[in-house]
């Protein structure tokens, strides 16, 4: 049979990558090349993403069986409103970290090593997004965890070893742990096609062992989602990555696990075991608050957008603890506005790391003065970070503490904008310490100059343009977040589409 | 059968928290390859694990005999046991790595990334603290 479109759609997201790290592998010590390749495979995966979500758009959900071995017996792939958003918001990623990456000082060395992980680390990444298989779930998690170890001891500093020894072996444990509760789910529904799955849950005859397999998956996408208990491996780890590797990790790791979340939670457990949404409760406000306060601490600028990454998970959290269709909307709005927000403060900051000499606040001071575009890109993504309007973060927050409201969630929606408050804070004293301030005694001054400045701050202004004009053109893209919403909570779409017409 | 492995499951599935929880690198590392090991049991496990008659089909039948093997969740073990070679691997370069560079395998004496206190409420003193080490 040929391949019909959906079959190149969706596997697209997944091959072009794929070549794009065998082919920039294959040419290390020739930059300029692996520079183009990267720079093609960029292009080629935003079309074909924004291609993905035309399809996905007109035509429903689409799924595609690799080699026609019918679901559920072949590796199924599949894309909805949501995943096919997710992959198009990866491609953006992929293309603003590649842009930046050249001009950043602390990759010089790196760069032959650079191109093909960050090829796999995105393989990973849509990989996961596509995946219609629990274990394929878990083959795309790995891929993008081996591709991680690799990025975070890119720099090669003593700093990153340490880091990289508490991030490879937690999150290790959380991948095992995954495994298991794989294992156990194929015992108890003899399927891992997660179509079939979600059929075939609810007719499991033990279903105290279905929540406990529940409870094991939500643990091991919590563990990589960074939710309450379970983030001490992100604060130790993610601020001793090089700028445009700690960018992608903070857009794009720890939102795989909340879609895995999201998707386990309304695809296979609709109906919710009693337990859950309170647990979702405690595990969002508790994210929420604990990594506010974590980022009030700080002084460092990487430490407090790390801190940042854990708060803003929690808002994901809320909306899949509401779980009307309306908050996973506002989830599902909430994950592609921060994906772009945070990836760009963290470019930002490299900017500033730059530009100032420092990422240490009390090292830094006096940037608006000497370079006041610099502070209105760093303004736009931390204001919209703490959700003021007119950014795309005001819109997000809005609606899933509406949905809070709507829902009679008062005290979690209380807690969701105090904590957006707090948030404020912390950014504002970036701001003020860094941009407003005298700078200190003898600290380094290197202006951002010519082409540097150009290829530093151009893909964090392109970034920027898209919060804004997610913010000032809200319409489309909370209906289609509304619309990704309800295709998540009515799933029969979704099974009908990997299924077929089968009874 | 299923009692033995599943014996066995939880006896790994101790020694690897157990392990996991010790202060030296290497035990951590065998730590990790147990729960592996434990994952693999799992799956092992849970598809059945009567049959023993290799898994094909007949020329002429539909189905798979009585008492064929599943093979399902060996591809599936197949599968985990080559990715988590491939990162035991990367962890146990990352702790020689350590070793060379800091000279211990104590995750608790590892203090580059993350400093051993909360950091001070005042800045300049928070910035010196974290050049310090």
């Amino acid at each position: 049979m040929i391949a019909a479109r959906a079959d190149w759609l969706l596997a697209l997201p997944v091959l072009i990558p794929l070549l794009a790290c065998a082919l920039s592998a294959a040419l290390r010590g020739r930059p300029l090349v692996q520079r183009a390749v990267t720079a093609t495979a960029a292009a080629a995966m935003l079309v074909s993403g924004a291609a993905l979500v035309a399809e996905v758009l007109g035509r429903g959900v689409i799924a595609s069986q690799m080699g026609d071995w019918p679901a559920p017996f072949g590796i199924t792939m599949v894309a909805d409103l949501f995943a096919a958003a997710m992959v198009a918001i990866t491609a953006l990623i992929y293309a603003a970290t590649a842009a930046y990456a050249p001009a950043d000082a602390g990759m010089r060395a790196q760069e032959a090593l650079w191109h093909p992980l960050l090829a796999a680390l995105v393989l990973g990444v849509a990989g996961a997004f596509l995946a219609g298989d629990l274990f394929n779930l878990y083959v795309w998690f790995e891929v993008m965890l081996i591709a991680s170890f690799g990025l975070l001891v890119l720099g090669g500093g003593r700093e990153q070893l340490d880091a990289a020894v508490k991030y490879a072996v937690l999150n290790l444990m959380a991948t095992t742990v995954f495994l298991i509760a794989v294992g156990l789910v194929y015992g108890l529904t003899g399927t891992l096609n997660l179509a079939d799955m979600a059929r075939r849950m609810p007719q499991v005859p033990n279903q105290g062992a279905a929540a406990a397999v529940a409870f094991l998956l939500l643990a091991a996408f919590g563990a990589k989602a960074a939710v309450f208990p379970l983030f001490f491996w992100l604060p130790a780890s993610y601020h001793t990555a090089i700028a445009p590797v700690a960018a992608i990790f903070a857009g794009l790791l720890t939102k795989v696990g909340v879609y895995a979340m999201i998707r386990l939670v309304t695809l296979v457990f609709p109906a919710g075991q009693d337990w859950m949404a309170p647990l979702l409760w405690a595990v969002a406000a508790g994210t929420m608050v604990v990594g506010v306060l974590g980022a009030a601490a700080h002084w460092d600028i990487r430490r407090i957008l790390s801190f940042h990454i854990i708060s803003q998970i929690g808002y994901m959290i809320v909306g899949l603890a509401v779980a009307t269709p309306f908050a996973i909307a506002g989830a599902v709005l909430y994950i592609i506005h921060h994906i772009m927000v945070k990836a760009n403060l963290f470019l930002v900051a490299g900017a500033i790391r730059r530009a100032g000499g420092s990422f240490s606040l009390a090292a830094l001071g006096g940037l608006w003065r000497r370079d006041p575009w610099l502070g209105i890109l760093f303004a736009i993504a931390a204001l919209s970070l703490a959700g003021l309007p007119p950014l795309s973060g005001f819109w997000a927050k809005f609606m899933v503490v509406k949905s809070g409201f709507d829902a009679g969630w008062y005290a979690l929606a209380a807690v969701a904008l105090g904590t957006g408050i707090l948030t404020l804070y912390s950014m504002l004293k970036i701001w003020i310490e860094a941009f407003w301030k005298e700078p200190p005694e003898g600290a380094a001054v290197v202006a951002l100059a010519g082409r540097e400045r150009w290829l530093l701050l151009g893909p964090v202004a392109a970034l920027a343009l898209v919060t804004l004009g997610i913010g000032l053109w809200a319409e489309p893209f909370a209906a289609y977040a509304l619309a990704a919403g309800e295709q998540l909570a009515g799933r029969e779409a979704y099974i009908a589409a990997v299924l077929g017409a089968r009874p | 059968m299923e009692t033995l492995l599943a014996l066995l499951f939880g006896l790994l599935l101790a020694a690897a928290c157990y392990l996991l929880l010790a202060r030296s690198l290497p035990r951590v590392i065998i730590g990790l390859l147990l729960l592996g090991n434990a994952a693999n049991l799992a799956i092992i496990a849970a598809g059945r694990v009567a049959g023993t008659a290799p898994p094909l089909v007949e020329r002429g039948a539909q189905a798979l005999a009585a008492g064929a093997s599943n093979p399902l969740p060996q591809a599936l073990v197949l599968t985990a046991i080559v990715i988590s070679f491939a990162l035991t691997a990367f962890v146990m370069v990352l702790a020689w790595a350590t070793w060379r560079s800091e000279a211990t395998l104590d995750p608790e004496a590892l203090r580059r990334a993350e400093p051993a206190a909360l950091p001070s409420t005042d800045k300049q003193e928070a910035a010196e603290a974290e050049a310090r080490p």
